[in-house]
C-alpha cells in the first residue's frame, strides 16, 4: 500500500527546476504530484510520476542527485474538516508526520493525501483501522 | 626492496659525513661561479671557508622563487650552458617562468632518485606504470618516465587528458602502476564506472599520486575505490622534479627524503628562524649533487614537519610528513591560519564526503568570510530538508572546532565544482 515518491536535490539558481521538468518530459513521464521544500541555498523536489524507474534513471543521466522513498497516499473526501479528520488520528495515535501534501482528483470529488512517515507501516495500519481508504501505487499512478 | 641498499641504509654518521663534504664543495662553487650567490655571501658577510659542519648551513642565505625569476632565464645556472642537456620551466602563471637547467649527470641522478622512489612503493621491473603526469616543460611526467625506464620497468607515456581512453587502454594493457595527481586519480575512478567498468576489470596495485596537496581521508578513498596501495610522492622542479621523497611500502608514513642528495630544513615561515625537529614549518632544501642549477637553502613555501625515527624499513633517511599545505596558499581568514588541506581531512576523514569541495572566501565590509562548498552525494541525500541542514551544520562546528574559524557550508548538486586534468581549483579567494 505504498507509493514510491523520487526526490531531486536542486541548488537555489535560475532554470534547475526547469531542468527537471525538461528531462522529464523529453522522456514522456507524466508528474502526478509534487512538492518543493526548500531552503535559501538548496531544495528538495519531491515528485510521484507514472514512471518512477525511469524517471530516476534518466535524472541520474543527467546529472541529477536523485532519492527514492516510500511514501503514503490516503483518500478523503473533498470537503471541510476532511484533513482535520485524518491528522486527527495520527495526532491521537502519536504518529509523526514527516511533511505531507496534497492535491484534488480530476472528479473534484475526493482530494489525496500524500504522507511522508517515519513509520509507515505503523501509520497506515492505523489509518486503515480508522476507515481511511489507502491507495495502492497503481492507483496513484493511473489517476 | 631497495633499488640502492647500501646508499639508502647508510649508517647516519656516514650520511653526515657525506652531506658535509658535498656541502662544503657545493658552497665553495657557487661562490666562485654564480655572481649571484657570491653577492648574497658578501652581504651576510659569509665566507665558503666558515662553513664546516651541517651546523653552519643556518649562516647561509635563503634562495627564493623570486631569486630565479629575477634572474631569468639562466642567471643561477652554476656550469657553462654547453653542459645542460635539459631546460623544464614552470608554467609562470603568476610573472615570469622559474627555468631550471640539468647536466647529463642531473638527469642520471634524477632518474636514480626516482627508481629508487617506485622501487620503494613495492614497484618492479616486471611492472606496467601508466603514467599520467604531463609531459612538457613540467617536470612530472619525463620525471616519472626516466625512472621507471631506469628501474627497467615498462613506462607508457600518457600524459594528461583522453580520460576515457585512458581508462580503456589502461585495462588492455594491464597497468599495474598509476603515477598522477590524486585528483586525477578519482577522476579516473569516475570515468571507469561510467564507462560500465569495474577497478576489477584492471590490473593495478601501486598508486604514486603528488604534485598536489592531499589528506589521509583522501587516501583511504582511493585505495579503496581503485583497489590500489596509494602512496605520496614529493618533489619540485627547482629542485628536480618528482622523486625528492617519497613514501616506502613498509611503514606507508612519512615520506623519506633523499638525504645523499637533499638537506631539508624546517624554518618558521615568517622569520626564517630553523625549527627544532619535529615542529611544523615551511620546508627549505639545499641541493648537494646537482650541477646545472644547486640551489642554497631554497624555501619551497611547503609546509611539513621532519620525523628522524629510524623506520621499520631499514632507510635512514629522514621522513617527511605529507604536505600541510602552502605558506603561500596559507589562507588568514579573521587572523586564523587555515590551509584548504585541514578543510579536506574534516570532510573526508570525519564525514566520508566526497572529495569534491571549494573553498570561497569574500570581504564583507571589513569581515572576511569563508564558504566550503561540498558536492552532495547519493550516500547523503535525503527527501528530509533538516537531515541536509544537520550535515551542514555538523560540518560547520567541525570546522569552528577544528579550525577555529566559521565557515558556512553549502551543500551543492554533482559535478558542479570544477575538474580539472591537473590540479584541482580547491581555492576561489574573492578578496583581492
Amino acid at each position: 500500500m505504498k507509493v514510491e515518491q523520487i526526490s531531486v536535490f536542486l541548488e537555489n539558481r535560475a532554470g534547475r527546476l526547469s531542468e527537471v521538468t525538461r528531462v522529464l518530459a523529453d522522456s514522456g513521464i507524466n508528474i502526478r504530484a509534487l512538492s518543493l521544500a526548500d531552503t535559501s541555498d538548496f531544495g528538495i523536489l519531491r515528485l510521484i510520476v507514472t514512471n518512477h524507474e525511469k524517471a530516476k534513471q534518466v535524472l541520474k543521466e543527467n546529472g541529477f542527485t536523485v532519492g527514492r522513498t516510500n511514501v503514503v497516499a490516503a483518500e478523503m473526501e473533498d470537503k471541510p474538516g476532511g484533513l482535520h479528520h485524518i491528522l486527527n488520528i495520527l495526532g491521537q495515535q502519536g504518529v509523526n508526520v514527516e511533511y505531507m501534501y496534497a492535491f484534488v482528483q480530476q472528479s473534484g470529488k475526493n482530494a489525496v493525501l500524500i504522507f511522508r512517515f517515519d513509520r509507515t507501516d505503523q501509520a497506515i495500519e492505523i489509518l486503515q483501522d480508522n476507515g481511511v481508504r489507502i491507495l495502492s501505487g497503481e492507483e496513484v499512478y493511473n489517476i | 626492496m631497495m633499488y640502492d641498499v647500501a646508499r639508502e641504509t647508510m649508517p647516519r654518521e656516514e650520511l653526515e659525513a657525506l652531506q658535509t663534504s658535498r656541502l662544503t664543495y657545493l658552497v665553495d662553487k657557487l661562490y666562485h661561479n654564480v655572481p649571484f650567490y657570491r653577492e648574497k655571501f658578501r652581504e651576510l658577510g659569509v665566507r665558503p671557508e666558515q662553513i664546516k659542519s651541517l651546523n653552519d648551513l643556518k649562516y647561509l642565505p635563503f634562495t627564493e622563487k623570486q631569486d630565479l625569476r629575477n634572474n631569468y632565464p639562466y642567471g643561477l645556472f652554476a656550469t657553462p650552458k654547453e653542459n645542460i642537456v635539459r631546460i623544464h620551466a614552470s608554467s609562470g602563471t603568476t610573472g615570469k617562468a622559474t627555468v631550471v637547467g640539468y647536466t647529463q649527470r642531473d638527469v642520471e641522478t634524477w632518474a636514480k632518485l626516482m627508481a629508487r622512489c617506485l622501487m620503494a612503493t613495492g614497484g618492479s621491473r616486471r611492472d606496467m606504470v601508466h603514467n599520467a603526469y604531463g609531459y612538457g616543460l613540467f617536470t612530472g611526467g619525463l620525471g616519472m618516465h626516466y625512472g621507471a625506464e631506469k628501474l627497467g620497468a615498462t613506462i607508457m607515456p600518457f600524459s594528461g587528458g583522453g580520460t576515457r581512453r585512458q581508462v580503456m587502454l589502461m585495462k588492455d594493457f594491464g597497468s599495474t602502476i598509476l603515477c598522477s595527481t590524486p585528483s586525477y586519480a578519482v577522476k579516473l575512478y569516475e570515468t571507469i564506472i561510467a564507462a560500465g567498468m569495474a577497478p576489477e576489470d584492471l590490473k593495478l596495485r601501486i598508486g604514486v599520486f603528488g604534485a598536489e596537496p592531499w589528506s589521509e581521508g583522501m587516501r583511504q578513498e582511493i585505495q579503496s575505490k581503485l583497489g590500489v596501495k596509494a602512496f605520496d610522492i614529493y618533489g619540485l622542479s627547482e629542485i628536480m622534479g618528482p622523486g625528492v621523497a617519497i613514501e616506502c611500502d613498509t611503514a606507508q608514513n612519512g615520506l623519506h627524503i633523499w638525504e645523499d642528495h637533499f638537506i631539508p630544513e624546517i624554518i618558521d615561515p615568517a622569520t626564517g628562524e630553523v625549527l627544532p625537529m619535529g615542529e611544523t614549518g615551511e620546508l627549505v632544501i639545499t641541493t648537494i649533487t646537482k650541477e646545472g642549477i644547486p640551489l642554497i637553502r631554497y624555501r619551497t613555501r611547503d609546509i611539513t614537519a621532519l620525523n628522524p625515527v629510524p623506520c621499520k624499513c631499514g632507510r635512514t633517511h629522514v621522513r617527511m610528513s605529507r604536505i600541510k599545505g602552502r605558506s603561500d596558499d596559507m589562507l588568514i581568514i579573521r587572523g586564523v591560519n587555515v590551509f584548504p588541506t585541514q578543510i579536506e581531512s574534516i570532510l573526508l576523514d570525519t564525514h566520508g564526503l566526497t572529495s569534491h569541495y571549494q573553498l570561497i572566501i569574500r570581504r564583507e565590509g571589513a569581515m572576511d568570510t569563508l564558504e566550503a562548498r561540498v558536492e552532495i552525494d547519493e550516500k547523503l541525500f535525503s527527501d528530509k530538508i533538516k537531515h541536509l541542514q544537520k550535515i551542514e551544520a555538523k560540518l560547520q562546528r567541525d570546522i569552528k572546532e577544528f579550525l577555529g574559524v566559521t565557515a558556512k557550508v553549502s551543500l551543492v548538486e554533482p559535478q558542479t565544482i570544477e575538474r580539472s586534468q591537473g590540479k584541482a581549483k580547491r581555492i576561489v579567494d574573492l578578496r583581492s
